[in-house]
């Protein structure tokens, strides 16, 4: 070829800056979605992505942001490659930040393997369904949305509520069967705070896990475009430990809020026709490309499971963050204020609540055979507790009937007992579900439709004896 | 041939070319060096717009685009069915042959497999006139689905040459034909633009139900074969659920599963179970009559916007034969959003909510290719059934999605949240549904099942509709103060509610009812309620006429009585009978 000067040409002058978004002219031979490096009139030297070619014309998104730029000034050279990360079994123990470079002490990883951060779409044939179930010592999670291997379950959960504390114990408890040797935690920060950031540390650090945790941290006051950087390397990083060296990878990443905020700033830069409150059209598309990063491929061992957390702006579900990711996801973890001020926790409200995989990983052969039907009638009576609550709330508590009086007592019980335990209460299925016993034992026997006749024989423990022969 | 364009601008899916004059629209393109699938949306002087079907990445300015002359379409032919193809027919199994589990772009691969051999039953002979549509041979596709190789529209004429019954590949010539004018060769597979609806002799009148086995869709809001309906609902409503249980249980001959813009693992989940379940009305594998076409949420976008036309092309070739085919499209929101996306790159003035303002017509476009035909050649009937989902955002139904698809389908089935929440599944909302189609069905169900069908489910309607007005005053003032004719009516529909309309999908028994059994469950519920009401009005208590062990008894008969044995249910009227009795003995003075 011979020409490889000519390929990676630098070009001097802009013609156009708009926040993070700046224009080159007079270009030739650059690619769609390609890399580029650009050197302020400083020497810093800046990294940046191409969002829009034509033939003599490129937009490139600088990541850490065009202050100190200016137009005639300012060098760019497209380096003719997507972007790509290096990644080896060293990246565990490691802190990164927003676009895969280290920041901690440790110096830079090399390797002769980069891979683009962008991935390529699982091929639907050539997935695994996802079955095996990953207890978390959580009654709530484990009795009611279970968390399957491979599975992506967010937290939507809200400014002040706790968050945090319960990721950081689904990952201290997680137990994925009895490979914990082969198990690592990615780890990826979207503008949260300092504070929130050092909190994860700390945990991680008491639970003996850090020299398996890879952390790629963009906090708040790191470029916002950054942020949409960093989950994608991320991913990328996990996809490698999970189908390359065959490890099991808990991916949380936070505040997914954060980074669909990110997008629509850069969207809005761009002049898109916004859709539902500003956020660009492809917001699903978008977030789609990192959820569905999650599972489990037939014939390698690895997985990757995903605990986005994302804080509903004004706690509302219908918010289009929530909204789209509930969509996408396998599910999804709510936290509730109210319990939460109750001091119930974890604050989790069960009832818009939902694992869509737990399905084929609990019962007989999985968790435990009566596993699904306690599920089901938890849910069925919790939810008349709130009916019955609300009819409490019109004709006072002492006017009800003496069944939804028991129902309220029910609710009680559910809420103090089994959703509340400390954040280092690990209990195992089988307690959980005893627990469960205890708390419908509680109702009626003939109440109990949900579950099977075999089942309430064998478990039931109520004094109710009507409906037995 | 040698035609050969320009690209000059790119952004995401949407590529602009110059060079392009002579190139067609909607014309099957290949893009760039690697030769990505692109399909031209819009010509302009000598500049084409392209629709993208992969990720653009790396795509420079000044590469060239290939010419192929025809419009992006699909091969029909045997291979189709227990098939899983992406958006653009590309067989996800091929696929993974070539480039392992991560799709890979630019790759080139054949729809149906060139290299099989299928048995052929040659069904004409030399001398015979054809007409388009006509059948000309057999192949046994599936163990369930015989493949009738057609005289393609278009072409017919005297047959001058056949081959003799034997081992074919699909490429190979089996007929000729003659007209006045040409020649024609007839292949094992003929190939249709996805975007042009296949031609039929006739539209007919629907009148008979595609009965699913969910007993709230069946009783209350049935579908006729040829029917179209949506499934609206938030996330975690159902939706998926809903379609998986129509597509393994309706009595369809062929289901095509779209998923469109959904998660990977439901399209496995899919791949995993049906080849193990089986189809009651064959006894065979369920997936010997399916087909999934798979274009899951983060493969490409614009490949999602063609891949229900793909889905509905092959449905067509099916009916064609004479099959009555049902197509699940998972989600029709997903497709619109492709479109809006799309439509937004090409910065199109939107309408509502950012949706071009041709949304409507596309949702007409697509839900119309639905219906009962008779096929082309005259020969037999054949009807498509679409029931499409719909994932309105923040499970408003007055978004514009769900508001047009509600113009075009005449079966509405409401999901809703509350009930999903106390895990009420099916979580279809009796109130907010309905079906168009009950008049035009009510003749097959009398006749079928029973003659006092329609008057059975007015009943069990009303009963609900007067239930949810009682419900309002239990909100304010309890249960206690009705009177205890009501209070009977609210543990009457307690019984519909448990009994009958809720169904588990996990259950072996209970995931399928034949309408016999639906028709028997909901009149042994009015048997009940019919005994029971004369006692009331006589002043016996409601808690001695709400007997706890005979209503848990009623309510589990989904459960414990199989399809085949409905003789127990008709048999429990006399456990009615004999408690009634007993009871009005002891209050008889």
């Amino acid at each position: 070829m011979g020409d490889l000067m000519m390929l990676k040409k630098e070009y001097t002058g802009l013609a156009n800056i708009n926040g993070p978004l700046i224009v080159v002219e007079g270009i030739e031979n650059v690619g769609y979605d390609e890399m580029v490096e650009i050197t302020a009139p400083d020497g810093e030297i800046r990294k940046g992505r191409v969002l829009q070619v034509s033939s003599n014309r490129a937009v490139v998104q600088v990541f850490e942001g065009s202050t100190g730029l200016n137009i005639n000034q300012s060098r760019v050279k497209f380096l003719q490659e997507p972007m790509k990360v290096a990644l080896t079994k060293d990246i565990l123990g490691r802190v990164f930040n927003g676009v895969g470079e280290a920041i901690d002490d440790g110096g830079d990883i090399y390797s002769e393997n980069k891979y683009n951060i962008n991935g390529n779409p699982i091929n639907p044939y050539s997935r695994q369904y996802p079955r095996d179930y990953i207890q978390t010592g959580i009654s709530a999670i484990d009795g009611l949305m279970t968390l399957i291997r491979g599975q992506k379950l967010p937290i939507f959960s809200g400014n002040g509520l706790p968050h945090n504390e319960l990721a950081a114990q689904i990952t201290r408890q997680a137990k994925i069967g009895d490979e914990n040797e082969n198990f690592a935690v990615v780890f990826c920060a979207m503008g949260i705070k300092h504070d929130e950031a050092r909190y994860f540390v700390k945990s991680f650090e008491e639970s003996g896990v850090l020299q398996n945790v890879v952390m790629y941290t963009n906090l708040a006051d790191d470029p916002s475009v950054e942020r949409i950087i960093a989950p994608r390397v991320a991913l990328t990083a996990a996809e490698y430990l999970a189908f390359e060296e065959n490890m099991h990878i808990l991916v949380v990443m936070t505040d997914m809020t954060s980074y669909s905020e990110a997008l629509r700033e850069l969207s809005s830069r761009r002049g898109e026709v916004p859709s539902r409150k500003g956020y660009p059209g492809y917001l699903y598309s978008d977030l789609a490309s990192l959820y569905e990063r999650a599972g489990m491929i037939k014939g390698r061992s690895g997985s990757i499971t995903q605990i986005p957390i994302l804080t509903m702006p004004n706690d509302d579900i219908t918010h289009p963050i929530p909204d789209l990711t509930g969509y996408i996801t396998e599910g999804q973890i709510v936290l509730e204020r109210d319990l939460s001020q109750r001091n119930v926790y974890p604050p989790i409200n069960i009832l818009p609540s939902l694992s869509r995989l737990m399905k084929d990983g609990i019962g007989a052969d999985f968790t435990r055979e009566d596993h699904p039907d306690v599920s089901s009638q938890l849910y069925a009576a919790y939810s008349h507790v709130q009916e019955v609550k609300s009819l409490a709330s019109v004709i006072g508590e002492d006017e009800l009937s003496e069944l939804d009086q028991e129902y309220l007592a029910f609710g009680d019980e559910f809420e103090n007992k089994f959703l509340n335990q400390d954040n280092h209460t690990n209990r195992s299925i089988a307690e959980s579900l005893d627990l469960a016993w205890e708390l419908i034992s509680t109702l009626p026997r003939h109440e109990l439709d949900r579950i099977a006749e075999d089942l309430l024989q064998k478990y039931y423990r109520g004094n109710d004896q009507d409906g037995k022969a | 041939m040698e035609k050969q364009g320009k690209v000059k601008f790119i952004n995401g899916p949407v590529v602009e070319a110059e060079g392009m004059t002579g190139y067609i629209m909607r014309e099957l393109v290949y893009v760039g060096e690697m030769k990505l699938v692109g399909e031209i949306i819009e010509l302009d002087g000598d500049t084409a717009t392209i629709q993208v079907y992969e990720e653009t990445g790396g795509m420079k300015p000044g590469e060239p685009v290939f010419s192929t002359g025809y419009p992006l379409s699909v091969q029909l032919g045997p291979g189709i069915i227990g098939n899983i193809f992406d958006g653009i027919q590309r067989p996800l199994p091929f696929l993974e042959e070539k480039n392992g589990p991560f799709i890979a772009r630019g790759a080139k691969v054949d729809s149906l497999n060139p290299e099989k051999e299928w048995d052929l039953e040659i069904k004409v002979a030399q001398g015979d006139y054809l007409k388009a549509g006509q059948i000309v041979a057999e192949v046994e596709e599936t163990s369930v689905i015989t493949h009738k190789i057609m005289v393609p529209p278009g072409k017919k004429g005297e047959v001058i040459e056949v081959v003799p019954d034997g081992r074919y590949t699909i490429d190979q010539v089996i007929v000729r034909l003659k007209d006045e004018e040409n020649e024609y060769e007839i292949k094992l597979y003929q190939e249709w633009p996805i975007r042009s609806p296949r031609p039929y002799a006739e539209r007919l009148a629907l009148t008979e139900p595609l009965l699913t086995g969910q007993r709230v869709l069946d009783t209350f809001f049935p579908i006729a074969k040829g029917g179209t309906a949506a499934i609206p609902g938030g996330f975690g409503a159902g939706k998926t659920m809903t379609q998986h249980q129509l597509a393994k249980w309706s009595d369809a001959d062929l289901i095509i599963y779209i998923g469109c813009g959904e998660r990977g693992n439901e399209m496995t989940d899919v791949l995993e179970e049906f080849p193990e379940l089986t189809d009651p009305a064959t006894g065979k594998s369920m997936m010997e009559r399916t087909v999934l076409i798979a274009n899951t949420s983060n493969m490409p976008v614009s490949a999602r916007e063609a891949s229900i036309y793909t889905g509905i092309t092959l449905a067509e070739y099916y009916r064609d034969m004479g099959y009555n085919v049902a197509i699940m499209a998972d989600s029709t929101s997903r497709w619109a959003e492709a479109l809006r996306e799309i439509s937004g790159r090409l910065e199109e003035m939107p309408a509502e909510e950012g949706f071009p303002a041709y949304l409507p017509t596309r949702l007409a476009e697509f839900y119309e290719r639905a219906g009962l035909v008779k096929t082309l050649a005259q020969e037999s009937e054949g009807s498509i059934s679409l029931i499409g989902a719909v994932s309105p955002p923040g499970a408003d139904f007055s978004e514009p999605v769900t508001q047009n698809t509600k113009r075009f389908v005449r079966c509405f089935w409401a999901l809703d949240k509350s009930l999903a929440a106390s895990r009420h599944f099916p979580a279809v909302n009796w109130l907010d549904s309905y079906s168009e189609y009950l008049a035009e069905l009510a003749p097959w169900f009398k006749e079928q099942v029973n003659e006092d069908w329609i008057e059975l489910r007015s009943r069990a309607m009303a009963l609900l509709k007067e239930e949810s007005r009682l419900q309002d005053i239990v909100k304010l003032v309890g249960e206690d103060v009705l009177p205890d004719n009501q209070r009977l009516i609210l543990e009457i529909a307690r019984l519909i509610k448990i009994g009958f309309l809720q169904q588990n999908a996990f259950d072996d028994i209970d995931r399928y009812s034949n309408i016999e059994k639906q028709y028997w469950i909901m009149h042994v519920i009015f048997y009940l309620y019919d005994q029971a009401l004369p006692l009331v009005k006589k002043n016996v208590p409601i808690s001695k006429v709400k007997n706890n062990e005979l209503f848990s008894k009623l309510m589990r008969l989904k459960n414990t009585v199989a399809n085949d044995d409905i003789v127990q249910i008709k048999d429990f009227k006399n456990e009615i009978d004999k408690f009634y009795q007993e009871l009005a003995d002891n209050y008889k003075n």
